[in-house]
Formats: C-alpha cells, sequence, structure tokens
C-alpha cells in the first residue's frame, strides 16, 4: 500500500469515522504527517505478509491530555527516543512500527514519526476501532505484554516502565505523563512479525484510507456516499455486517467528564415516520469517549466492542462525543468488530461488561438482523 | 449614560448604515452605499442622519463603529504587511513550523521570517526551558535588517502566565523601538496553533488598522464630531481606537454578531433566536443573556484555523432574491439569488425570475412592486413554496435550539417580509421597529468585556478560591477595558477538567461584561 500528501485528508477522515466518537481529533495527526510529507519523508507501508517472522515491532502513540496536546505541540525527537529507548532495553533492533489504534489521531502519528524515523509501518492495529485504555487492545488480548512501555518528551527524557501486566503500565504511565507536562509518546507492545501477524487487525491502515476516499470520491460524482461506504465496508474482512440505522435530529444530550473520560448519553429522534400515522424512531447512544451502545425504541441493537459511528447527515464526516450538539442533523451507522474482540478472550477486555454495562455481548448482526 | 446622544454606524460591502440613538432611544437612520475610500460614505450617512434629527454634532458622546473591512483585507489578501514569527517553545513545537497548513498563497503574502527560539512554560507554570535572551537579540538583528516592522510573538501556554511574552517584548523593544510587536497571550486562547495563526493575522494588518482609524477619525473630524470612536469586535463589544490599532484582528465577523444585538435591543430580548433574512441567505444564531452564543466549532478564516471567539450562527442559502424552480414534485429555493438585482430581476418589477419575494407577493402577504404581475402564479405553486419556506426556515432554528422548548424568535433584515405564518417549536415571533439598521444599532448599543482562559490547579488551592480570582480577574480586565464598574457582571464560567492529570488542573473560561462608561476617553489601552 502507498500514501502520498494528497492521500492524509482521507486517511483522517476514516481514522475519525473508526474511532467511534473518541480516539482524540485526528488534525493534530494529520498536520504532523503532511508536514513530514512537504520535508520529503516518505512513508513506508508494509503487508503483514512482508513482513518477516523474526522480525521486531513496537506500538507508537500519544498519550495526555487532550487539552495540552494542542498546546504544547511535540519536538519531533520523542518517538525516536521511545523507539531507542525500548531497543536499548530489549538489546536489539526495532524493525517496524505498528499502530495501536485505527480511530482518532493515534492512526496518523506512527505514519508521521516512522516516515521521519526511516522505518516502515505494518498495515493493521490493534483494535479496529479505538479504545481509551492501554489493555484494551488485540496485543493484550492475544497475551502479549505491554511491557516495556516507553514515555518520552520534548525535552529529549525517556522513560522505561517493566510493569507486570498492562494495568499497571497504564497506572504508573499516568503519573509520568503528569511529570512530562501532561503530553508525551508512548511506545510499548513490542513482539515478534509471527506474534504480530496472530494478534492484529490486518489491513486497516488501508480500510481507513479507503472510507475518506470512498466518501469525497461519491460525493464529488454525487452519488450516493451512504451506499458507497456501506458497500465498501461490507466488503472487508471485519465490517462485513454494516448498515446505516437511521437518520435524525439530536433532541437530548447528557455529557459531563467524569475520571477523566467523556461520559454521557445522546437521543436522536427520526427525521420522518417510518410509516404514516405512526411514532417516530428514537434512538439513544451512551458513550464513555467512545459510542458503547445504541438502542432504538427502547431495544439495544448494538454493543460495544462492535462499533457505532455518528456521521454528519449531509457530509457523512465523523461527530465525535465532543462535538456533538443538539438539533444536529445526524446517521447512524453501525458495524460488527473484528471476531478478535468478539471472542471470548477479547469480550474479557473489551466486552460490555468492561464498561460497567450489564450486558451480554450480542454481536449486531443478530440484533439487527443484518445480512453480509 | 441615559440619554446621551450617541451613533451606530455600520460599515459593509455595500451599505453604510448610520443611526442617531439617544441612551437606548433610536431617534434617527439612515442607509447610504458604501464608497470605495470608506470615509465618504461615512460621511454622507452621518451628514443626512445628523441633519434629520437634527443634532449637533458637538452633542454626540460617543461613535460606534461596525465594520468587516479587516475580514475582508484577510480574506482577499489584499493591504496585509510582512510579519517576522518569533516562537518561544523550544524545545517544544519544533515539529510544526509556523504558517502550517495555510494556502500557500497566502503565507507567500505574509511570512517574513521564523525565529523559534527556546522559552515557553508547562501546563503548570514550569519552564520548558529558559528563554534564550542572547538569540532573541540576534533575531532583533536579523528583522532590522529586514526592514520588517510589525512581529508576531507566540510562546507555549502563554495564556495562563504572560511573563515569557512579556519579557521578551522588553527585550524586543529594546532592540527595534519602531516595531510593532502582537502579543498572543493578548489573543487570547489555549490552542497553540489556532493563537499563533491569529497573531500572525493580528500583525499582518497592523499597518492598515493604522490606516482604518486615521480614515475614520478623518471622516468624523471633517463633521466637527470631537466624541470619541469605538469599534465593536466580534462577541459584541467595544474597543477603543487604540486598541483596534494593537487588535484589528478581534474585528473580525463583527457583523452578524450587531445584528444579532441589535436584534436583542431592538425587541428587548435577552433570549431567544435571531432570524436575519438578506437577500441571500438567512442567518440563525442565538442570543443569550443579550450576547450572541459562541460557537464551539474551530472557525477559519481565508483558510486559516484560528480561535477567534465567534457567534455560534447556521447560514441558511434563502432569502429574499432566492430563485425559486420546480423540481419533480417538489420546489427548489436558491441557493442562487438574483441578490441586489432583485428591483430589476423580480416578476414583481417586471423581471424574467422567480424568486421568493414573488411568491410572499403573489400570496398576497407582502406589499412589494406590482401584484398583477404575479397573478398568473399557479395557486399551487404558490401554496407549495410558502410552505417550503417555512419549513426551511423553521428547521434552521430548531438547528440552533439548545433543548426541545418553544422559544421566541426575533425576525430582521429586509428578506423577513417572507416569513408570515406560525412557525414550529418558535413560542412568538418578533419583528422590531428598525429592522433594517439592527447593524448599526448593534454597533451603538454594544458593551465591554472581560475574559479570563486559564488552566488553575484546584489541587494547590481550593476551588473556590481559583473561581473568585478567575471572576475577580474577569471584573478588573472589563474595567480596563473601559466598562462601568457598577453596571459589570459575570455572564458565563466554564469548567474543563484537563483529563488524565491527577492534581485537579482545570482550564477555567469566565467573562464579564458592562455597559461602556461614556465619561471615559477613548485612549484607555487594553491592561
Amino acid at each position: 500500500m502507498e500514501m502520498i500528501f494528497e492521500d492524509v485528508k482521507d486517511f483522517a477522515i476514516g481514522a475519525g469515522i473508526l474511532g467511534t466518537g473518541g480516539g482524540g481529533d485526528p488534525y493534530l495527526g494529520r498536520l504532523l504527517l503532511e508536514q513530514a510529507f512537504a520535508e520529503q519523508y516518505q512513508v513506508e507501508i508494509l503487508a503483514l505478509s512482508e513482513l518477516p517472522d523474526d522480525s521486531r515491532v513496537m506500538c507508537l502513540g500519544m498519550m495526555g491530555a487532550p487539552s495540552v496536546m494542542v498546546e504544547k505541540l511535540p519536538n519531533g525527537v520523542e518517538a525516536e527516543n521511545c523507539v531507542k529507548a525500548i531497543e536499548r532495553y530489549i538489546g536489539r533492533s526495532i524493525d517496524a512500527i505498528v499502530p495501536a489504534e485505527i480511530g482518532g489521531i493515534n492512526a496518523l502519528l506512527p505514519l508521521a514519526s516512522a516516515a521521519r524515523l526511516g522505518r516502515p509501518v505494518v498495515n493493521c492495529d490493534g483494535m479496529g476501532r479505538a479504545f481509551p485504555e492501554v489493555q484494551m487492545i488485540t496485543y493484550n488480548i492475544c497475551g502479549h505484554k505491554a511491557a516495556p512501555v516507553a514515555l518520552a518528551d520534548e525535552q529529549g527524557s525517556s522513560v522505561v516502565i517493566d510493569g507486570e501486566n498492562a494495568l499497571i503500565c497504564e497506572r504508573l504511565s499516568r503519573h509520568m505523563v503528569a511529570e512530562m507536562g501532561a503530553t508525551c509518546f508512548l511506545g510499548g507492545y513490542v513482539m515478534t512479525g509471527e506474534q504480530l501477524k496472530s494478534a492484529c487487525v490486518p489491513g486497516t491502515l488501508q480500510i481507513a484510507l479507503e472510507i475518506g476516499r470512498t466518501i469525497r470520491t461519491a460525493r464529488q460524482n454525487s452519488e450516493g456516499a451512504v451506499d458507497a461506504l456501506v458497500n465498501y465496508l461490507r466488503q472487508t474482512p471485519f465490517y462485513r455486517y454494516t448498515a446505516f440505522v437511521g437518520e435524525g435530529k439530536i433532541i437530548d444530550l447528557q455529557r459531563k467528564t467524569e475520571n477523566g473520560f467523556t461520559v454521557g448519553e445522546v437521543a436522536i429522534e427520526a427525521l420522518q415516520e417510518a410509516l404514516p400515522g405512526e411514532a417516530r424512531d428514537q434512538y439513544q447512544v451512551a458513550f464513555r469517549n467512545e459510542y458503547l451502545t445504541l438502542q432504538m425504541n427502547g431495544e439495544i441493537k448494538t454493543m460495544v466492542p462492535d462499533l457505532i459511528c455518528i456521521l454528519d447527515r449531509e457530509t457523512l464526516e465523523p461527530v465525535n462525543t465532543e462535538s456533538l450538539k443538539y438539533g444536529q442533523r445526524v446517521r447512524i451507522m453501525v458495524a460488527s468488530a473484528p471476531e478478535i474482540l468478539r471472542s471470548k478472550a477479547g469480550l474479557a477486555f473489551v466486552g460490555p461488561r468492561c464498561f460497567g454495562l450489564d450486558h451480554d455481548f450480542t454481536p449486531v448482526e443478530e440484533l439487527l438482523e443484518l445480512r453480509a | 449614560m441615559q440619554g446621551l446622544l450617541h451613533l451606530g454606524i455600520d460599515v459593509g460591502g455595500t451599505n453604510t448604515d448610520t443611526v442617531v440613538m439617544a441612551g437606548r432611544e433610536v431617534i434617527a437612520s439612515t442607509k447610504c452605499a458604501t464608497s470605495d475610500d470608506v470615509r465618504s460614505g461615512i460621511v454622507a450617512s452621518v451628514k443626512k442622519v445628523l441633519g434629520e434629527s437634527r443634532v449637533s454634532p458637538s452633542d454626540l458622546a460617543a461613535v460606534m463603529i461596525g465594520t468587516t473591512q479587516f475580514t475582508n483585507a484577510f480574506v482577499e489578501r489584499r493591504k496585509l504587511q510582512k510579519v517576522a514569527i518569533i516562537r518561544l517553545a523550544a524545545p517544544a513545537t519544533l515539529a510544526l513550523p509556523p504558517c502550517v497548513g495555510w494556502p500557500n498563497d497566502l503565507r507567500d503574502s505574509v511570512r517574513g521570517g521564523d525565529y523559534i527560539l527556546a522559552g515557553g512554560l508547562q501546563y503548570d507554570g514550569r519552564d520548558i526551558a529558559p528563554l534564550d535572551e542572547a538569540g532573541l537579540v540576534a533575531a532583533c538583528g536579523d528583522i532590522r535588517q529586514k526592514g520588517i516592522s510589525s512581529i508576531a510573538l507566540s510562546s507555549v501556554f502563554s495564556p495562563i502566565d504572560q511573563r515569557v511574552e512579556r519579557r521578551a517584548a522588553e527585550i524586543i523593544g529594546n532592540e527595534i523601538p519602531s516595531v510593532y510587536i502582537t502579543c498572543s497571550s493578548d489573543l487570547g486562547r489555549i490552542g497553540f496553533l489556532e493563537r499563533e495563526n491569529a497573531t500572525i493575522m493580528n500583525a499582518s494588518l497592523i499597518d492598515f488598522a493604522d490606516y482604518v482609524v486615521t480614515s475614520f477619525q478623518g471622516a468624523l473630524t471633517s463633521l466637527s464630531i470631537q466624541a470619541p470612536f469605538f469599534v465593536s469586535q466580534n462577541d459584541g463589544s467595544l474597543m477603543c481606537t487604540d486598541a483596534l490599532k494593537q487588535f484589528p484582528v478581534l474585528t473580525f465577523a463583527s457583523g452578524p454578531t450587531n445584528s444579532m444585538r441589535g436584534a436583542a435591543f431592538l425587541s428587548g430580548r435577552s433570549e431567544g433566536i435571531v432570524v436575519d433574512i438578506g437577500g441571500t441567505t438567512t442567518d440563525v444564531g442565538v442570543i443569550r443573556e443579550g450576547f450572541p452564543r459562541e460557537s464551539s466549532m474551530v472557525p477559519d478564516i481565508g483558510g486559516v484555523r484560528t480561535n477567534f471567539r465567534m457567534p455560534d450562527l447556521y447560514s441558511l442559502g434563502v432569502g429574499g432574491g432566492s430563485v425559486v424552480r420546480q423540481i419533480n414534485n417538489g420546489i427548489a429555493l436558491g441557493p442562487d439569488s438574483v441578490g441586489s438585482a432583485l428591483s430589476r430581476k423580480a416578476l414583481v418589477f417586471g423581471g424574467d425570475t422567480l424568486t421568493t419575494t414573488d411568491i410572499a407577493v403573489a400570496a398576497g402577504y407582502a406589499d412589494v412592486g406590482d401584484p398583477a404581475l404575479v397573478r398568473h402564479l399557479d395557486t399551487a405553486l404558490v401554496e407549495q413554496t410558502v410552505c417550503e419556506i417555512h419549513r426551511s426556515v423553521a428547521e434552521a432554528i430548531d438547528r440552533m435550539k439548545t433543548s426541545g422548548k418553544a422559544v421566541p424568535v426575533i425576525l430582521v433584515g429586509g428578506g423577513s417580509i417572507l416569513i408570515n405564518r406560525d412557525l414550529p417549536g418558535v413560542s412568538d415571533i418578533v419583528i422590531p421597529e428598525h429592522f433594517p439598521v439592527a447593524n448599526a444599532i448593534g454597533a451603538a448599543m454594544s458593551q465591554v468585556s472581560g475574559d479570563v482562559d486559564q488552566v488553575f490547579i484546584y489541587g494547590n488551592e481550593s476551588r473556590d478560591s481559583c473561581l473568585a480570582r478567575a471572576r475577580e480577574q474577569a471584573r478588573q480586565e472589563a474595567l480596563n477595558r473601559g466598562a462601568e464598574q457598577d453596571s459589570i457582571r459575570i455572564i458565563d464560567l466554564e469548567e474543563i477538567p484537563i483529563a488524565y492529570v491527577p492534581n485537579g488542573a482545570t482550564r477555567v473560561r469566565v467573562r464579564a461584561v458592562g455597559d461602556l462608561c461614556f465619561n471615559m476617553a477613548g485612549g484607555r489601552g487594553e491592561g
């Protein structure tokens, strides 16, 4: 797969949609990637099949408070220092970078950093969407250690945390991030090529790019962008149960910040009656950074880890939990999550109960009676 | 201030409107064409209105001007000057240079050199690095040699603590006494690139601001008006001429703000939705406590991301000149409009284009032009179009509401004749007197504001004490900007906890507003 300067905007739209309401605004990531291209760096993207089994890969991304990320911009050296710190700790070099999540800003940062480091990026990620915590990732679900985790700041400092499990790494990192000025780069989940191949969601960089491209092309040709997007996603290996559930207007919104998460619920009412004389369909979407559950007329129709995406009704641009507004006209799209997240092992880390919901996971295709 | 005579002038792209007011009462108003030199249009408009009201220039206590000239200059890339860009942030921010993401032509016409030096603060006030004073002196030498006369100075987290930018400005002032410095902390908000962009934009308009102030001053002097004049900014409050010379960028988007403020004032409502129907578009905004509700979207001006306080507006492509077409089984309104050619092209004026105004006349509720010329229109078509006009305006209103409750609507602008039926979700429709000059009235009735937007650490100091400090700072700022002490009140307070930081760091935004104190001379600057 190839990526050039002109692709970045499409890619950012796709990453925003797969962010399922969270994942952080891709704008800063977009600027960093565009800047790397403008300075003549190349992005090399490897297919999984091109990655040797004995190679070493690691995740790279940004961690911290979104409101500080937009003020104290990175130096550019952070990613390199993360990689160097890990290399020193494990005593060998890192051959390729893998994205942790394809949703939001952390889909773009690994590409920008890897281009400058002259290392390839593997066309895959560890979520197939976005999640808020270090342990909510296929690499952990498949039993790979988060540690050693490296944190690096703009001053050139770096720290390696060797925690027993992903949760401990997450806790220790939070304190270090505050000390580093509330933002830093984070690297971890060192794996072999062989380990990665059985523990990732493959091909998602391409999918994010194609999502943005599909919408743009359909809109330019005045074709139905909704149909084009659904048709595209249905022929991917994971999102094969994709559907636009409805469109409507946001009629109620409750949102607060709780332990650093954006938590709440949004109510959407259909613009028209499905049948004359009947009441309009009512949708309710609960969120915690990302959208968690979708109810239609009081019945649950989609639940995490399956994807719930709220898109602008006209442009199909993603609407994240921070930018929901009363009166907005939106469309609700749902999609099946990659199988690895829906497995028993997967649901133990990313299932409804991990988000405090009292539901057993039921796949979206059963709840909505969708056919592939 | 009750009863004091003052002028409100709105210098728009097409018209220059002027009103004479005695305190809160409108005495006279007029619309004149805007002249190329701006000055003669103002002179003509003011002369006319003073003549009609028999007010002597020497009785005026103040003049308030609203203008779109700076927005237009930036969007059209006219009259911009080269700027030296100094950023105090290294080692942070080096990954993204100044003007990143700008349109190339705009970047080329403004960027006169980048100087990124060590300095800036962390979110909690620690140094990112000590200010590189020697590097700054060297940069000044370079800027002096290039002959650049305007500097944009930004540093990381300067909205929390201005000391780094202040110290740097002092050094620059010693090195190049004649240079003009715009400090990013004076323009406000957290969000480094957007704030730096605003700083650069402002620095590129400094010479033009001087020219505009001089031409306003010239117009008023030639009219024998001695009163101080003020200019309205994007949040509906006023700034004095010294502030305008320093911060021309703050006038961006003041046009819609003035029309909304004017509508609020004329209708006597401090809460409600303002619908301004012009020739081509309908602008819908929300008035809260007498001020326009701010947009939470990142505004983009001339292709540049900024962090200005902008009114939250929804624009609908339907106005009094919108072209009406039949499509399949429905009606399409606009988005094209005959605009200012309405009086030639519309059917009721003998033209050949079916416009929304023709429909309102045919339906019997608007009295414009010759109704005989639209008598032939199919009644079903007329009815269908009237429904479509009301439906689309109702939808635009609904988009701007924050709850499902019915709200009052204030209707202004020449195109408001299109509306004569009840609108769903609207409690009542107010069409105030003087509605065509709402802009100029909005300028005349502007207030002054003081804002705080900073990160406080609730762990170090109690929340109550942090908020009390924030409120006091906002009041003080309003006072510094010329508000009458007793009228100052806090109209907005917002707390945004910074995620992932354990010591209770919280971003606090507070706004205070007050009536302009008419006793004060126009020379008072900002802080």
